[in-house]
């Protein structure tokens, strides 16, 4: 059963490569068919290598071909299956089943339905391949496939240039960290000699002292490849304007799967990141930075998917927070929630569009709880989930983060503070966007509803997002991946503080946004109020930053070079030879008389070279 | 003989195009195509012959009985010039490429010469002759001669049949590869003279004159000769000004030609005799071999950025890829060299496809302006996805040739210089920048709705897939060129290998 591995990643890809030859020619229905029924096979072909692989729980590897072979450098073409893999491989297939399925209703209307599809299939495929490798090389292909199956759908509707550009930046920022990621992967293989992974734990861990200068060099390199993909700081401002695609992309790529690939990378090179604690420390800081801006900038924002975008960063940012402390399963397990939750906040997020004629402000909704039932109970669990309420999928998962984080001696406490008011902060921007979109008086009134295969999906979701935290981490193999996480556990008291922060975030969400006993206008309306508004609302202005630093410097050097001033230099060795040939042909006059004072002269001089006057 | 025939099939190919214009105006075009791939038919018949095992055998650099094939007349005895051809495994990847762009190249230009269709066809085959000349030939002179018969037709081509501005390009391209290629003579006839007063016996001969090094600060100097004509050639920064106006002007078949493989007969140049025959010198001055290389990538990236004529954008970027292949000969190692021979093909694949997009807008739309395009995607959906396909590869997308070709460099390049191979990096990030600029700036955006363009037909399809599988395959299963470049490398390696270690140039680490 096992050998079935690499049919996993076949059947998108041939599904994507058949959409792409027939160039939209096939009927919408069998688009449909082939797009969401290639990811479901791929689903139950995960569950049936999955229940092979828990009877022995023992790694597999699986050679395909021999990529490449000079030397010492041979990546193949091969897969390596373990917990981890078998975790991500699901929520990449489960999840994205269900995506399809939404899908192929949600973009019924569109012309370019075939290439949607096509799209969609090949991400799929890239993100396996990303989590299947079992060479940071083969990592790195499905790493950049999925950077450009993003480019494309976040520019799928390429006749407005702002999409073009949203795609574009999705694309040149993570980039730059696939660079410093591809660094790192020059150095690793420099000095140990490989890019397999497991070989290459095994050499790091021979070779290198925990603390050591490379290890720590090598680790950030990776990390800044894993805060391109996972929109962390700094390169987290491609995400939100990413939102420019359709919105079920947003639920697969930009929330469940894609940018979730950071996490995972992280996680794959523990061992690297063990021997190197500086690097395991600058990875919790960025998160717990990361999503504390994240949260804040989420709460003064009027689209929807915007908002959803920057809670992703933020939830991410924890996910980070949990592996920079060494809660390498913590961060694993909050990766999975979140793909449940996120996944159905975005699915629900894009019903509200769908049925709404593309409404994207919250502030023009409202009193959607009766018009869209089923919308409503989706946001509703998928937000409670978000919060962190108790007994939702996502407090066990960051429940697990907060009280691993106190344990980190020194910072520990420090960080599980943060982590705190980062839930505050999620509680009360989730629920705002409760109950400004389904409370309160209703604006628009929707013209479809949901059918039904928007419904069941966002139905499963809500499932998976309450009762997730149960099932998920037990049945999940992480044990023999990781080292084992300490037993020690933090008083009630701590445990208490943060089962409480969300619920209080809800509390005062509820008195602001719903029964308005809390009136924060003033407050915001004051000076410093508005200052920091407007600096939340605009992400920590970093784009401003990153626009007069990089973008326009680079657009006017392109603009000020472009006519080739290299050329300077030839055309005036031109210049010279033209004056050269202009002066001589002075000295051609067509008199007989000059040519012949010339020609004495020059014999005169002649002969006084030969007599040796001169 | 099978070497000679190659280049005569092609010649007289030529000769017979040019004739048949008289019969009928469409005739030559065809003859060109049917006497390319009969030419590749018959070197592939016969290379069937050979075995992975002969062509595992590591050359012998100085004993040409060691090579797959060889060719030797005799021609000018009293100078010791000979007619001599010899084909190793670097030579046998290029004559392949050469004949498989040169199908491109005729199938590119199919409909859009109108004028003497013949001449031109037979110029097209006189070129490619040339360079497989250049790619076989082991005689200095012969080598210089090829050199020279390659590039007449070429500037034929673009001076004849090229756009507005072709009086200015043709010459530039002429003057530029002729100066550097007289540098190149020069150091040719000194080094032969050298070799005479050393030995006593005048050979034009490569494998008499690798037996016999020369020395001293004067072999410096000819290795500067020989460096300055493909640095020209391939083309590095700063005597690469010729090649954006060559290209914008050239038609498409020239571009394809130019970029696709003339600039390869650089590269080639550096690998088998800049650094066999002076590797002290070459690796004395290696380090500004790879300033010049790094120094093109990030030029050409920021210059293709500024351009708004889609053939000077992909120009530009030709000089940025082709910084990877300066690198990767100059970094001294197996791995890096590997991937400048992976980037000479991949590149010729991945630009002359581009290339060809752009002649096929150009006789489309009448324009190389990117400002007055745009949305063409909806105009033209299959041209639009094959111009996606080939931008991601021109930005090094992995599963592609590209990708393999500049990784390769890279791993081996760190290994020596890690700050050079840290800088070309950024070549990375800045060809995503103008790859995409380009996609949008064409092909997305807002289409203007009254344009009715024709999309890609049967012709231009069948083309195009030979070149995006054959980057797929070069992307995913890239051993057998490495095999078969691998022992000539191999040799290269301990040629140079005793002249020294691979050595940190600038070390990161101790």
């Amino acid at each position: 059963m096992l050998k079935l591995l690499p049919l996993i990643p076949l059947f998108p890809l041939v599904s994507s490569v058949l959409l792409m030859v027939t160039t939209g020619k096939m009927p919408k229905r069998l688009v449909a068919i082939l797009g969401a029924g290639s990811v479901g096979l791929s689903a139950i072909t995960t569950l049936l290598v999955g229940l092979a692989f828990m009877e022995t729980g023992q790694p597999h590897h699986q050679v395909l071909w021999t990529w490449m072979h000079v030397g010492a450098f041979s990546p193949d073409i091969a897969f390596y299956l373990d917990g981890l893999t078998l975790v991500m491989m699901s929520v990449i297939t489960g999840v994205g089943f269900l995506i399809h399925l939404f899908s192929t209703e949600f973009m019924e209307e569109d012309v370019s339905y075939s290439r949607y599809f096509a799209y969609l299939n090949m991400f799929v495929f890239a993100m396996l391949i990303l989590v299947m490798a079992d060479n940071l090389l083969l990592l790195y292909l499905g790493w950049e496939g999925v950077g450009v199956c993003s480019y494309l759908l976040v520019g799928f509707w390429y006749q407005n240039p702002d999409n073009g550009l949203a795609a574009r930046k999705a694309f040149v920022v993570t980039r730059v960290g696939d660079t410093a990621m591809a660094l790192g992967l020059f150095l690793l293989f420099t000095e140990l000699g490989t890019l397999d992974i497991q070989p290459m734990a095994a050499a790091a861990n021979s070779q290198w002292q925990v603390g050591d200068t490379l290890p720590v060099l090598a680790c950030l390199l990776l990390l800044g490849g894993a805060v391109g993909k996972s929109a962390q700081l700094p390169l987290h401002t491609w995400l939100p304007d990413a939102m420019a695609g359709p919105t079920p992309v947003s639920a697969l790529i930009h929330a469940a799967t894609m940018v979730t690939a950071g996490v995972y990378l992280i996680a794959r090179t523990h061992e690297l990141f063990l021997l190197a604690p500086p690097a395991m420390l600058a990875v919790a800081l960025v998160g717990l930075i990361t999503s504390l801006m994240a949260a804040s900038t989420a709460l003064v924002q009027h689209d929807i998917k915007r908002i959803l975008a920057y809670s992703t960063i933020s939830q991410i940012g924890y996910m980070f927070l949990a592996l920079g402390v060494g809660a390498w399963t913590a961060g694993i397990f909050h990766l999975v929630t979140h793909a449940f939750f996120k996944a159905l906040l975005f699915l629900a997020a894009g019903a509200v569009i769908h049925c709404l004629h593309h409404e994207h402000n919250i502030f023009k909704m409202g009193g959607l709880r009766t018009r869209l039932p089923v919308v409503f109970w989706s946001f509703l669990i998928g937000s409670a989930a978000l919060a962190a309420l108790p007994l939702t999928s996502g407090f066990f998962s960051k429940d697990m983060i907060l009280l691993q984080a106190y344990e980190l001696p020194g910072a520990g406490p420090w960080l599980w503070a943060g982590g705190l008011l980062g839930a505050l902060l999620t509680a009360i921007y989730s629920f705002r966007l409760v109950f400004v979109v389904f409370f309160g008086k209703t604006q628009m009134e929707p013209d479809k509803q949901p059918g039904s295969r928007m419904a069941v999906p966002l139905l499963l979701l809500c499932i998976l997002s309450l009762v997730g935290g149960f099932f998920a981490l037990p049945l999940v193999p992480l044990e023999s991946v990781f080292p084992s996480a300490s037993e020690h556990h933090p008083s009630h008291l701590i445990e208490g503080i943060s089962m409480a922060i969300p619920l209080i975030g809800l509390a005062i969400a509820y008195f602001i946004y719903l029964s308005g006993q809390l009136n924060v206008d003033n407050l915001v309306n004051s000076a410093p109020g508005q200052m920091l508004k407007k600096f939340w609302f605009s992400g920590w202005a970093m784009d401003w930053v990153y626009d007069r630093l990089w973008v326009r410097p680079y657009k006017g050097l392109a603009t000020m070079l472009r006519g080739e001033w290299v050329d300077v230099i030839y055309n005036s060795i031109v210049k010279v030879c033209q004056q050269l040939f202009v002066g001589l042909s002075h000295t051609q006059t067509g008199r007989l008389r000059w040519y012949a004072t010339s020609m004495v002269f020059g014999v005169i001089v002649v002969i006084a070279l030969l007599l040796g006057v001169v | 003989m099978v070497l000679v025939n190659l280049i005569l099939i092609l010649l007289a190919g030529g000769v017979i195009a040019w004739l048949a214009e008289r019969q009928h105006p469409l005739l030559p075009r065809w003859i060109a195509l049917i006497t390319i791939l009969f030419d590749l038919g018959y070197f592939l018949t016969y290379m069937s012959d050979l075995s992975w095992s002969q062509i595992a055998i590591v050359p012998n650099p100085t004993d040409a009985t060691t090579w797959l094939l060889h060719y030797k007349a005799e021609w000018i005895p009293r100078f010791g010039i000979s007619f001599e051809l010899a084909m190793d495994g670097l030579s046998l990847l290029m004559v392949i490429l050469t004949l498989v762009l040169g199908a491109v190249a005729v199938s590119s230009s199919w409909t859009d010469i109108k004028q003497r269709t013949g001449f031109f066809e037979a110029n097209l085959l006189w070129t490619l002759a040339g360079v497989l000349g250049v790619f076989l030939a082991l005689d200095l002179f012969l080598f210089f001669l090829f050199w020279e018969v390659m590039l007449v037709p070429m500037y034929l081509m673009i001076a004849i049949w090229g756009h507005e501005g072709r009086g200015y390009a043709s010459m530039k391209f002429f003057i530029f590869t002729q100066v550097s290629g007289l540098m190149m003579l020069l150091a040719i006839l000194v080094l032969v003279m050298l070799n005479h007063s050393n030995t006593g016996v005048y050979s034009f001969s490569y494998f008499e004159l690798l037996d016999h090094k020369v020395g001293g600060d004067i072999a410096f100097y000819l290795m500067l000769g020989f460096f300055v004509a493909f640095l020209v050639k391939l083309p590095g920064f700063p005597v690469h000004t010729w090649l954006p106006d060559a290209h914008t002007q050239a038609p498409t078949a020239g571009s394809v030609i130019l970029a696709g493989i003339l600039l390869k007969t650089g590269a080639y140049g550096l690998i088998r005799f800049v650094v066999p025959l002076f590797p002290n010198e070459a690796l004395a001055f290696s380090p500004i071999a790879m300033g010049l290389g790094v120094a093109g990538i990030i030029y050409g990236a920021v210059l293709a950025l500024g351009q708004d004529d889609f053939k000077r954008l992909v120009a530009y970027s030709s000089v940025s890829h082709m910084g990877f292949v300066l690198l990767g000969v100059f970094a001294w190692n197996a791995l890096a060299l590997q991937g400048a021979v992976m980037q000479m093909i991949a590149h010729g694949f991945s630009t002359a496809a581009l290339f060809m997009i752009a002649g096929s807008l150009q006789e489309r739309m009448h324009t190389r302006d990117m400002s007055k395009m745009g949305g063409l995607w909806q105009n033209m959906p299959r041209m639009g996805a094959v111009a996606m396909f080939f931008a991601l590869a021109s930005l090094g997308l992995p599963g592609l040739g590209n990708f393999v070709a500049e990784f390769m460099v890279l791993v081996g390049l760190f290994a020596v210089a890690p700050w050079i191979a840290a800088v070309a990096a950024l070549g990375l990030i800045v060809a995503a920048i103008y790859s995409l600029m380009m996609m949008q700036r064409a092909f997305q955006g807002k289409p203007d709705e009254g344009r009715r363009l024709p999309d890609y037909g049967l012709r231009e399809m069948l083309t195009m897939t030979v070149m995006i599988v054959g980057l797929i395959w070069l992307g995913l299963y890239p051993q057998p060129v490495l095999d078969t470049a691998q022992p000539v490398l191999d040799s290269l390696m301990q040629m140079v290998g005793s002249v020294a270690e691979p050595t940190k140039v600038a070390g990161l680490m101790p």
